[in-house]
């Protein structure tokens, strides 16, 4: 029988290793759009992250830099006997800046019209700064002292091109369609730099008025003071727990009872965790609200599950070998663990603690509960003031200069966010290499 | 005294206990530490904590107990004619703790004599003038009653932190000699130590519980009180949402309905973000990419996760929603109105999920044997034919839970809907419009009055309870869904 031999050619499916047939070609078509859609997926999220870091630096670099204006100016004595006697000091003051900022660019070529108005406007009150200096400083009278005035805040952003002059519909008394005119030809002198704005990182909350001289510093000791609360009391309770739970806890209907607890609190919203702080602490206890003692404790409440599972986690890579060892020479099971497995663990804690603390330093929405909100223009006066006098957070500070509608203060925000950024980015380098340098494998 | 010198006080006594213990043990023993059942340090430790532990143990339970029970008493003394039209008990409450304080303030900066302070005869305008002279925030007048109340006030304050001075420096020099007549050589002090560290670790991890409970309390309390005031049909089937800002005014309409829609809606425009994507970086991280590709996009996609919202308020109001409305307003389309909007949060929170999602399904992927793989392979099955139709399938519990939690994560998101959602609660189907939710209404109810007696302040914590009931659910069920899945695999 030849049968098999002689099947008919066009049952045979024409199928070869060198040519696909359209079946082929369709899957293998579908495997490269499903690998492409997964590229896709990719580089959208990093897109994003992209986006988010170009967004930050270029709308919050801005922040840390100032226009000043560089003035050489020379005060002779009769200059100054005259002033001093007049009734109006800080005003004559004022006449004799103007007068040299008008020859100074005059010597640069550069001739314009203005008067003390527009120097106020746009710098300040520069009469009573001169005359503070020349009165602390009488010698310096004759000599050719060189100023350098901060700019206000419309001055730098038409500077840095965020304020145009299509932007003023009519002059207000913070500013005058004309000071265009005036800034450019200071401009135009070369009398304009930037500088770092130290004022910026060191400076305190202000008004709504003053948007140009708002700083981040005290909300930045409120922020270390809440972290001071959250670290003394969340790393040792933090860490009991975990060691009860991993080495002495009995398998029984409490010890399930607080596992359950610990990650049902680890999902709560920290919203939640806010309406706690205010009703328990607040209401109930009646510690003073908008004080950072509460706030960190609200923060110890909310980051205590981080820290007790990430404890938890390096307790358990301790190998037993380890105990076994202890209790083998004599040593009682509390001794075992006190002496030898928590010093093996101390590096992955470390790590654990530093990261909660990160996420509670940029956590907002429990400290708008307990008022940490509030306008705060000023340091604490002493270490125990810092707990409990009311004071501002890094982030409340951020969502509380977003929340205006001016463009200086959301500049502001931006630049806040970058120190924020800077804050966490430290932590968790210090977390990463902590682990790199002391993690044993086992 | 202030409770942080009683404290130290406490502590100079346990040190000395310390000592005393340390060194009793060792006389007992002749000197040679050799002869004791324990070493030296634990008969030390044994005084410290026996004095330390109860003392400030009955400082803090004096303080708790201490102002239950004089607002208690001072309560009684307001007739209910004293408390103003609209006005409540917990007012006038903490109008005579500011009393009271500053009574005691202004007596601490010399303006006030301890007996003009104490003398209830006082001339009222006198004493107000006074008060204000001294810096104390003052509403008005104060009247009668409340001056009468707040000198009891302070008196019960003093009398009572008097005793508990006493009784505090009592327990802890009680403490200390006990643990120090206890110490002798055939004292087991080691065993007695470590079962109080026990307790101690215990305690600790009660703390959890006792957040629990606190959170619970906090909520339902306030939240019988503001169905007290305020009718229970209202607050879960109005569908208005417009609280009256005078206050008390009781014309608030105060419906649940339109910011559970808000929320929703937001978070479903978030997971239509995160999951698609999350899920796609996920599975090619897993399945396709090399260890060179994974270590560098994982921990980059990871730094999204670290990000705090703060941040993510911020670029969606002020990067997000100006891109929005330059191609949706009315230069562009002209479908958007503002920049805060449905949209705006959206996509904000949904940036901010894609590695929350992206990271949990890589897991649950990573957990798919790989021996199913092989039989898919086997069988003459492409990569992504496997993926959809084998390794999908098996993980789709777990990423089903993946989803509920990042689900949960989006409904008690705060800072990304305050920034970028806006205020006006609105029961509307249009992704432009502006919305608002949940945890941004409990935020602006509860900030700025200090007044937690209103029903417009009230409703937060009934908020924070449905916000609370719904997001520990959805964990507690996508918990149980991974926990059940991967009971199949091991």
């Amino acid at each position: 029988m030849t049968d098999a031999t002689m099947t008919p050619e066009s049952a045979r499916p024409s199928r070869s290793l060198i040519h696909e047939d359209a079946r082929t070609k369709k899957r293998n078509a579908s495997e490269r759009r499903f690998r492409a859609y997964g590229i896709a997926a990719i580089f959208t999220g990093l897109f994003f992250l992209v986006a988010l870091l170009a967004a930050i630096l270029s709308s919050g670099l801005p922040a840390f830099r100032q226009a000043v204006v560089e003035v050489p100016f020379t005060l002779t004595q009769e200059q100054y006997d005259a002033a001093e006697k007049a009734l109006l000091k800080t005003g004559i003051y004022t006449d004799y800046f103007v007068t040299s900022l008008t020859q100074t660019m005059e010597s640069e070529g550069v001739e314009i019209e203005f008067d003390e108005k527009a120097i106020e406007r746009l710098l300040g009150k520069v009469g009573g700064d001169l005359r503070k200096f020349y009165r602390a400083n009488e010698d310096q009278l004759e000599a050719s002292v060189s100023f350098e005035l901060a700019a206000a805040s419309r001055v730098d952003r038409y500077l840095k091109g965020t304020f145009a002059r299509e932007d003023l519909q009519s002059g207000n008394r913070f500013f005058m369609p004309e000071d265009f005119d005036l800034i450019d030809a200071m401009r135009d002198a070369g009398l304009i730099k930037q500088v770092f704005n130290w004022n910026f990182l060191t400076g305190v909350d202000t008004g709504v008025d003053n948007p140009g001289g708002a700083g981040i510093g005290a909300s930045v000791l409120g922020s270390f003071f809440m972290m001071l609360v959250v670290l003394v009391l969340s790393l040792p309770i933090g860490v009991a727990a975990s060691i009860y739970l991993e080495e002495f806890a009995p398998k029984n209907r409490f010890t399930d009872f607080i596992e359950v607890n610990i990650s049902n609190l680890a999902a709560v919203p920290s919203i939640v965790f806010g309406i706690l702080g205010l009703a328990v602490f607040i209401q109930f206890a009646h510690l003073p609200q908008s004080a950072p003692l509460v706030g960190g404790l609200v923060l110890t409440l909310m980051t205590l599950p981080t820290i007790i599972i990430s404890t938890r986690a390096s307790l358990k890579a301790v190998p037993p070998s380890i105990r076994d060892a202890a209790l083998g020479v004599g040593a009682s099971k509390m001794q075992a663990v006190f002496h030898h497995v928590l010093p093996l663990a101390a590096p992955g804690i470390l790590t654990g603690t530093i990261i909660g603390l990160a996420q509670a330093l940029g956590e907002t929405a429990p400290l708008l509960l307990i008022g940490m909100v509030g306008f705060v223009a000023r340091y604490p006066g002493t270490f125990v003031e810092g707990f409990i006098e009311p004071n501002s957070a890094v982030p409340a500070q951020i969502y509380n200069w977003a929340a205006r509608s001016d463009a200086v203060f959301t500049e502001k925000a931006w630049g806040g966010i970058i120190v924020l950024l800077l804050f966490l980015i430290t932590m968790n380098t210090i977390a990463v290499i902590l682990r790199r340098r002391f993690e044993r494998r086992w | 005294m202030p409770v942080i010198w009683l404290t130290l006080i406490v502590l100079t006594i346990s040190a000395v206990g310390f000592l005393m213990g340390r060194r009793r043990a060792l006389v007992s023993a002749g000197g040679d530490s050799r002869n004791l059942h324990s070493l030296p340090i634990y008969y030390g430790s044994n005084a410290l904590m026996k004095s330390v532990v109860p003392a400030l143990g009955l400082m803090i339970l004096w303080l708790l107990a201490q102002s239950l029970f004089i607002d208690s008493r001072i309560v009684q003394m307001i007739p209910e004619s004293e408390i103003a039209e609209g006005s409540n008990i917990g007012l006038v409450m903490s109008d005579v703790r500011r009393t009271a304080d500053g009574l005691s303030k202004a007596v601490d900066a010399g303006l006030l004599d301890d007996e003009t302070a104490r003398n209830a005869e006082s001339d009222l305008e006198d004493i107000t003038q006074r008060l204000k002279d001294a810096g104390q925030v003052v509403t008005g007048q104060i009247t009668q009653t409340v001056l009468q109340a707040s000198q009891a006030y302070r008196a019960m304050s003093q009398t009572s932190n008097l005793l508990m001075t006493i009784a505090v420096l009592i327990v802890a020099a009680a403490g200390a000699a006990w643990g120090t007549m206890e110490s002798s050589k055939s004292f087991r002090a080691r065993n007695t130590v470590e079962q109080g560290i026990l307790a101690l670790l215990i305690a600790a991890a009660s703390v959890a519980i006792l957040t629990t409970i606190g959170i619970i309390l906090s909520l339902i309390f306030n939240t019988i009180e503001f169905f007290r005031l305020y009718p229970a049909s209202d607050f879960f089937f109005l569908l208005e949402w417009a609280p009256s800002f005078s206050g008390r005014g009781g014309a608030s309409s105060l419906g649940i309905l339109p910011l559970l829609w808000g929320t929703l809606y937001i978070s479903l425009v978030a997971l239509l973000v995160a999951v698609p994507i999350g899920l796609f970086a996920a599975i090619y991280l897993s399945e396709y990419a090399g260890p060179r590709m994974r270590s560098i996009a994982k921990p980059l996609l990871e730094i999204l996760a670290g990000i705090p919202t703060i941040v993510y308020g911020l670029f969606a109001l002020l990067t997000i929603g100006p891109i929005l409305l330059s191609v949706f307003g009315d230069n562009g389309l002209g479908w958007m109105q503002g920049q805060r909007a449905v949209l705006t949060a959206g996509l904000a929170m949904g940036i901010m999920l894609i590695p929350f999602v992206s990271s949990l399904s890589d897991d649950i992927i990573n957990a798919v044997p790989q021996a199913m793989r092989d039989g898919s392979y086997g069988l003459g099955a492409t990569k992504s034919e496997t993926i959809k139709q084998v390794v999908l399938p098996a993980a789709l519990p777990g990423i089903v839970g993946a989803i509920l939690l990042a689900a949960s994560r989006a409904i008690g998101e705060t800072m990304i809907v305050v920034l970028g959602a806006g205020a006006a609660a609105r029961l509307s189907l249009n992704p432009f419009e502006a919305m608002t939710t949940v945890t941004a209404k409990i935020v602006s109810q509860l900030t700025g009055d200090s007044d937690f007696a209103s029903p417009e302040a009230l409703v937060a914590f009934a908020l924070g309870m449905t916000l609370f009931i719904m997001t520990l659910g959805l964990n507690v069920f996508a918990l149980y869904i991974v926990r059940k899945y991967r009971e199949q695999y091991e």
